[in-house]
């Protein structure tokens, strides 16, 4: 071979007994610089998490007590109290947004990666990352003109349409992603043995898609729990619980209109439960994130 | 090209295909296609890479249905129905035509169900657990997993996945069994087991195997069906190039490429 003959350039020249790191190479000096450059600002992008779990703890950690989660919210100037019927909105709230939500997107998404073919699909995924970009305050005010307009008065279920809303561009995309995780191969050995579409997506491919699903889905929730714009639109507040007898067709209360309410006022025990409900909120996000990813550890693709 | 009727004279054809053409968008992949499969024989199909064995099995089934830019021409049939006619339901199609794909392809559920599903999608309404264990002994599975019939599919060795593939096309009773190189993955061992359960499937089963390996091919083989590859206009298009009884094929094949593919002394 004629390879054999060229001469090895200076840098390939190596002294075999030299296998201890050099510090005063510039290459070495260049990786530890940069090495420290990014935790730095990985500490930095922490900081903020880390100082609202600290502020919320510390503020609202405190003033827990069992009244908060059971009592109703108390007049200015008087003590004691809590914001029960908050929770419990929320919780009603965020139960039909899923409960819209859920079945909408992800049957949509099951259009989009298992039957949606070319132009069509990638259109309806435009548009889901565009919803997904809509801010808030303005699906607020579409479930405002759908909803309050229509039906001349706040409720429960506007702030829960608001937050299917909220909830739907991630349920679509997650599913969506989760779905196109699942092998082909596993597509094509159900239909080789006879079965039809819809048996191969609901029996084979959605069961080994839904622990990604459910990751999304948590998310979502999680994300549309904590929002309090679109809901000054369609929930308002109130002091009292929420009115089953009149079907939830009043304003309703939530932990984030309650937040906000009551963080502005000048009344002190007002603004510790501010502080508390905050404290809860931010917890259940994150109880729901840390469930988010338990659920994804047991994904089958 | 020889008159397969001829070769087989006693067995009817189960598949027919006369001047079958794929195309893959504008590329023609297999070209001028004639062949007729005997009925309970095992007829392999050998060949270099590409030639279009897997696109020819895959249109048996109608799986390369699933591909957007296949296209066929020419005359396929089944028991003499056109499988390729308006009216006919690929889901029928695929009932009767099983498959076993090249890479072990369990669903992600326990071994029972990975059996049991093909029947209940289809309808059956016998004793299950009896079908399981039937499957798994068909498919010389069931000594090594019937303790764990509740465990994941995917959770086993890849020869026990390939055989638990095998139980869950033969637990539908199709009519045909298509193998796309059911043992490349497997060890020499389990390869041995697939061979001994394709001659017994033999007596009730219509068999199409693609395989890489001559001497798989000469042990399990009644008919071998030998594609080529023919350059075109500088396009790679594939075609039958000649199909015999095995024992032919192998010792006294009519074509120069076959003799030179089957011993090893290829391009
Ligand atoms: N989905 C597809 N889209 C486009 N071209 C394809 C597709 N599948 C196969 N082909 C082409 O068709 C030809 C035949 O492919 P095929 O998979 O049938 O070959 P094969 O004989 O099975 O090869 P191998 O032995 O490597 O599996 C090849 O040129 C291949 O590139
Ligand atoms: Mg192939």
């Amino acid at each position: 071979m004629t390879t054999d003959s060229v001469p090895k350039p200076a840098a390939f020249q190596l002294d075999p007994t030299q296998l201890q790191r050099d510090y005063g190479s510039p290459r070495i000096v260049f990786g530890l610089i940069m090495t420290g450059v990014s935790i730095l600002f990985m500490v930095l992008a922490l900081i903020p998490l880390g100082l609202v779990l600290y502020y919320v703890t510390i503020e609202g950690g405190s003033k827990l007590s069992w009244d908060l989660f059971v009592a109703l919210p108390p007049p200015p100037l008087v003590e004691g109290g809590g914001f029960g019927n908050a929770l419990v909105g929320t919780i009603i709230m965020v139960a039909i947004g899923a409960a819209i939500s859920v079945p909408v997107g992800v049957m949509a998404a099951i259009y989009l990666a298992e039957f949606g073919t070319g132009k069509i699909a990638d259109w309806v995924r435009f548009a889901n990352k565009v919803l997904s970009g809509v801010p808030s305050i303005i699906v607020g005010v579409f479930a405002y003109a759908v909803l309050v307009v229509t039906f001349r008065t706040y409720s429960a279920w506007a702030g829960g349409f608001a937050m299917a809303i909220l909830m739907l561009p991630t349920i679509i995309a997650s599913t969506d992603e989760a779905l196109k995780l699942v092998p082909q191969e596993v597509r094509q050995a159900s239909v080789g043995i006879g079965a039809n579409d819809y048996q191969t997506v609901l029996r084979v491919v959605l069961p080994a898609a839904v622990p990604a699903i459910v990751t999304g889905v948590t998310l979502a929730v999680a994300r549309a729990a904590g929002e309090t714009a679109p809901l000054i639109f369609t929930a308002l507040f109130t002091q009292f619980w929420p009115n089953w007898s009149n079907w939830l067709l009043e304003p309703t209360a939530s932990l984030s209109v309650m937040v906000y309410n009551f963080a502005i006022v000048p009344f002190e025990n007002q603004q510790e439960m501010a502080f508390a409900g905050s404290f809860v909120l931010v917890f259940f996000v994150l109880l729901t994130s840390v469930a988010a990813r338990l659920a994804t550890a047991r994904r089958v693709y | 090209m020889a008159d397969e009727q001829a070769i087989f004279p006693d067995s009817e054809p189960v598949i027919d295909v006369e001047n079958w053409n794929v195309y893959y968008g504008d590329f023609l992949a297999l070209k001028g296609i004639f062949l007729k499969v005997p009925k309970n024989k095992v007829t392999a199909f050998i060949g270099p890479s590409g030639c279009g064995k897997s696109t020819l099995l895959r249109c048996f089934n109608r799986l390369n249905d699933l591909i957007p830019i296949f296209r066929a021409e020419g005359r396929m049939t089944y028991h003499d129905q056109d499988l390729y006619a308006s009216d006919v339901d690929p889901v029928q199609v695929r009932r009767r035509i099983g498959m076993v794909f090249q890479k072990p392809n369990p669903f992600p559920k326990s071994i029972y169900d990975n059996i049991a599903y093909g029947a209940r999608v289809n309808g059956y309404q016998g004793d299950m657990d009896e079908l399981v264990e039937r499957s798994l002994r068909q498919a010389a599975l069931w000594e090594e997993v019937k303790d764990k019939l509740k465990q994941s599919g995917t959770a086993i060795s890849g020869g026990q996945q390939q055989r638990l593939c095998i139980a869950r096309t033969v637990a539908v009773q199709p009519d045909v069994v298509l193998m796309d190189e059911p043992c490349a993955s497997l060890d020499p061992i389990s390869t041995l087991k697939v061979e001994e359960l394709i001659h017994q499937l033999k007596e009730n089963y219509t068999i199409i195997i693609v395989t890489h390996n001559m001497q798989q091919a000469s042990r399990v083989a009644d008919l071998t069906a030998f594609f080529n590859v023919q350059v075109v206009d500088g396009k790679r298009q594939g075609y039958l190039a000649e199909v015999d009884r095995t024992e032919v094929i192998f010792q006294n094949p009519k074509e120069e490429a076959t003799q030179q593919y089957v011993s090893g002394r290829f391009g």
